[in-house]
């Protein structure tokens, strides 16, 4: 199929930005959309342009480094994917295709479709983690059992991969799903009972000084997460914020 | 030079007990003095620096992505093996050490393997305090799976995503300590050379990804832990960015690498299916606890299916040939990685793969579907139950095993793998060999140290599955953090290692000219264009099976694609600003030196063992016919080579493998 790709170009941080036209022949249906990227790239440098910057690393929907907004959705048109994953068969020939990075104010823009997510990791450095040395001498795993529906629910927060979708897609800018995540997961764990009040306040504390906005319940980021991390994540955050507050 | 192992003496179940007890330590209020990096932050890196920032040393930790989150250990579906026998199906530490040196044809050094099967039960009581949720039972115990090459039991999981839980879990306790100081975290960083001063390895050369700067980084001492290099072969499983010139400035610098001809070529990936592609995708090995893998027994079906004549469940049992099931009776379909991407190949070579390529088999959960759905039928008490019932029980239970896998696959081909078989076929996945270490963990350069999959020390000629994330977290939470303090409680009166100094400014200079090279040589070909170009000679000539025509081959174009690269290559934008193109042409330089060298150990390697199968060296009669031929006489040894100035020109130098606790065996898992 034929494409007109409309792309965000900006040198870097400081300089303005602007959409640019490209147009990409022949993409098979069955690459996936970081392929006809590839694709667009290997025409650029052989025309001796610069290529488009984007972060990509695993390239199988779990490392949460690939990160484009692609016709006003996160991660593109199909449901449960990241843009890595996403297909070329979701689009048809003659499409008008509009790319641009994650866009939030705590998300800056590094370079065309690269954005700094440095927000996330100081969240996560507020408070995601049980304080335990590596010693050799932890309890048997086994002697603390862990019901299996916990263990589950537990699991299911954790699966996110931080790509930053669900703050591309609130209005709002809100990381609430991405906090919420990290704050399920431990309070649904006995391992995480004894840090969990500070745990709640640091990390939420860091997010609001980061200037992500607030949750309107939208939805908008459990639709758009690859993951399917689901809004409850939300609502068991602001119940342990509300039980720290106390 | 000769290779010395430094494996303690004594009996091999108390090695690693004594040389703790006997190494020197270094006091806590000493240890805030001295400086450790770690480069690449995946299971092993991550794990390290967390827990010698733990312990109180200064670490500073370098990652090419924009967090350590992302480091390609993430992508580790099926799980981590531990000897903790809570199945109570004959499990041990011997078990699992001797699963991991057969599994491994014979070619790692037993003290290593043993301590390894000795502290993997620690990690999962590790990582279970960190709050790692691993899969339970209804018990509200440790679930665990079975993997190929073993009769037990022993691999813990987290659905298809262990890899990405244990990361997870070490990325928390790195960020504890970088909350706290101890760790000084450098994301969009590329390591770019070590430097030395008086032969000790000293600090790194590092490049801000994001202004282009160059740093100086120095240190006490250094650890690479920047994973394997499966991307020599441009397709893999591996991440885009996985690269090996960590490792391989360390080699030019005077690190010994070995065995590069260990390559773990995976049996269950998605077939490829374009030119266009930019990389392959697993699926995980867990799958063949219950699928099944096939082809069919008459040429005309394998016609019928590739015109589209006749669909793979239009052919009866009678009309499949379930290969591994009738070569590999006892094992089934859960032999090894290496026999089980062999026999695959066998087939399609003969003509049977289903594909439009010819390079495609079957992996088929019909029957595991029905066992399933009769097994839920009688547990809930379902009488009589339609077919259309059952196979309903039956897929629920596959999906709550396997659902993102097989969501994955859908997503990529297009097809219900629910509804009709998977098809896949072998890609290079993992890399055994790597960089030379002693017991140590330490290179050949003193104060130079790697661990994990960049290293070579524990999976021999072929890794087991579920061992890549215990190797990387056995080195990082429990080797290292002893062995490295050994060495460094000699430097506690050292003070901080100056950075203005001859040392750091050659090496700085050497890494300012090449990237003023890339930027300035204005060739006629991408980089993509080289990278692609080596991956098909490497596929071809150094893949899943080797002959001395074609290595002698490989040699020879590699070289003269190197020429060409450092003539031609194209790269575009400038060095001061993110330039991704520039870190791949690094990269694929490297990529192209490490080729020839794989190639010419391969060569030199006349036998077939795990992963590296010599059509020289088969067996050619009896009941193992057409199997690999080990040849223990004469290579029952680690090649480590040194580096001459060409990668050609290595110098083989021969760590002899001992093995005095497990008896030398052809490998049958017939």
């Amino acid at each position: 199929m034929d494409l007109t790709l409309k792309i965000w170009r900006q040198k870097d941080a400081s300089s303005k930005g602007q959409m640019v036209d490209y147009k990409v022949t022949e993409i098979s249906e069955h690459m996936s959309f970081l392929e006809m990227m590839d694709v667009l790239n290997e025409q650029l440098v052989n025309s001796g342009e610069e290529p488009v910057a984007f972060d990509h690393d695993c390239r199988e929907g779990i490392c949460g480094m690939c990160s484009m907004y692609i016709n006003g959705e996160a991660h593109g048109p199909d449901r449960g994917v990241t843009t890595c994953q996403l297909h070329m068969r979701m689009f048809k020939d003659g499409d008008t295709i509009t790319i641009e990075p994650f866009r939030a104010a705590a998300f800056p823009v590094i370079k065309d479709l690269v954005v700094d997510r440095m927000a996330f990791e100081r969240i996560q450095q507020a408070g995601g983690y049980i304080s335990v040395n590596t010693s050799g001498n932890t309890q048997d795993a086994n002697s603390l059992p862990i019901s299996k529906h916990a263990a589950d629910e537990a699991m299911d927060a954790a699966t996110c991969i931080g790509c930053g979708a669900c703050v591309a897609t609130c209005k709002n800018s809100s990381a609430m799903l991405f906090v919420g995540a990290k704050v399920s997961q431990y309070a649904l764990l006995p391992q995480g009972q004894v840090e969990a009040i500070d745990r709640v306040q640091n990390m939420v504390a860091q997010m609001d000084l980061e200037g992500f906005g607030n949750c309107t319940n939208t939805g908008a980021c459990e639709v758009e997460c690859p993951k399917g991390i689901s809004l409850d994540n939300i609502a068991r955050m602001n119940r342990e914020l509300m039980k720290a507050n106390i | 030079m000769t290779l010395n192992s430094r494996v303690p003496k004594g009996p091999i179940k108390d090695k690693w007990t004594d040389y703790k007890n006997k190494i020197d330590l270094v006091n806590p209020a000493n240890k805030r003095h001295i400086d450790v990096i770690v480069v690449g932050t995946g299971l092993a890196g991550g794990s390290a620096a967390a827990t010698l920032a733990e312990l109180g040393y200064n670490v500073k930790a370098f990652a090419y992505q924009d967090s350590p989150r992302r480091a390609h250990s993430i992508a580790a579906q099926g799980g981590i093996n531990a000897a903790k026998n809570y199945q109570g199906d004959g499990d041990s530490t011997y078990r699992l050490f001797y699963d991991t040196v057969k599994g491994g044809d014979y070619r790692s050094r037993e003290a290593n393997v043993y301590r390894l099967a000795e502290v993997s039960a620690n990690i999962i009581d590790q990582c279970v305090a960190q709050g790692v949720p691993f899969a339970r039972d209804y018990g509200g115990l440790l679930d665990n799976r079975s993997f190929g090459g073993v009769l037990v039991s022993r691999t813990f999981y987290a659905k298809g995503q262990t890899g990405q839980q244990l990361l997870l879990g070490a990325y928390s306790a790195m960020n504890r300590q970088i909350a706290r100081g101890k760790i000084e975290m450098f994301n969009r960083h590329e390591m770019l050379d070590v430097v030395k001063v008086d032969g000790k390895a000293r600090g790194i050369i590092a490049r801000n990804l994001i202004t282009g700067e160059i740093e100086r980084h120095s240190a006490h001492a250094v650890v690479i832990a920047s994973g394997g290099y499966g991307n020599v072969f441009f397709l893999s499983t591996n991440a885009m960015g996985s690269n090996v010139s960590a490792g391989w400035k360390i080699h030019k610098k005077g690190a010994f690498f070995a065995n590069p001809c260990y390559t773990q070529i995976h049996p269950t990936c998605i077939p490829r299916s374009g030119d266009y592609q930019s990389k392959l995708t697993l699926m995980s090995e867990s799958l063949r606890n219950d699928g099944r893998i096939w082809v069919p027994k008459k040429m005309e079906d394998v016609m019928a299916i590739r015109e589209g004549r006749k669909k793979p469940t239009d052919l009866s049992e009678e009309e499949r040939d379930y290969y591994l099931e009738r070569r590999y009776p006892a094992f089934g379909n859960l032999v090894p990685r290496d026999v089980a991407s062999r026999a695959a190949k066998e087939r399609c070579d003969a003509g049977y793969g289903v594909n439009a390529t010819g390079e495609a088999v079957y992996l088929d959960f019909a029957s595991a579907i029905d066992r399933y759905g009769k097994e839920q039928a009688k547990i809930q008490n379902i009488k009589n139950a339609s077919d259309v019932k059952i196979y309903e029980l039956g897929q629920a239970i596959i999906e709550a095993k396997y659902g993102n896998l097989f969501q994955m696959y859908e997503k990529i081909v297009d097809e219900n793998p629910y509804k009709t078989p998977m098809m896949i076929y072998p890609a290079v996945h993992y890399t055994m060999g790597g960089v030379w270490v002693d017991y140590n963990l330490m290179t050949t350069v003193p104060g130079l140290y790697c661990i994990g999959e960049a290293n070579f020390s524990d999976h021999g000629a072929n890794r087991l599955g579920a061992s890549a994330l215990m190797q990387g977290l056995a080195d990082g939470y429990f080797v290292l953090p002893y062995t490295i303090g050994d060495y460094l409680s000699d430097d506690i009166r050292t003070g901080k290692i100056a950075t203005d100094t001859a040392e750091f400014d050659e090496a700085e200079k050497d890494v300012k000219e090449r990237l003023d090279f890339f930027i300035n040589n204005k060739g006629e070909n991408s980089v993509d264009y080289y990278h692609k170009k080596l991956g098909k000679i490497m596929w071809e000539k150094c893949g899943m099976s080797r002959n001395e025509k074609g290595l002698k081959e490989a040699m020879v174009e590699i070289k003269a694609l190197r020429e060409d690269f450092w003539k031609n290559v194209s790269v575009p934008g400038g060095l001061e600003e993110m330039n991704p193109e520039l870190e791949k042409a690094g990269r694929v330089a490297d990529f192209i030196e490490l080729g020839e060298l794989f190639a010419k150990d391969a060569l030199s390697r006349e036998e077939s063992c795990g992963g590296h199968f010599r059509e020289e060296s088969a067996e050619t009669d009896g009941p193992q016919k057409g199997e690999a031929k080990r040849n223990d006489k004469d290579f029952a040894f680690v090649s480590g080579w040194e580096f001459k100035g060409e990668p050609a020109d290595a110098v083989l130098h021969k760590e002899e493998l001992e093995f005095n606790d497990i008896e030398l065996k052809q490998r049958s898992y017939k």
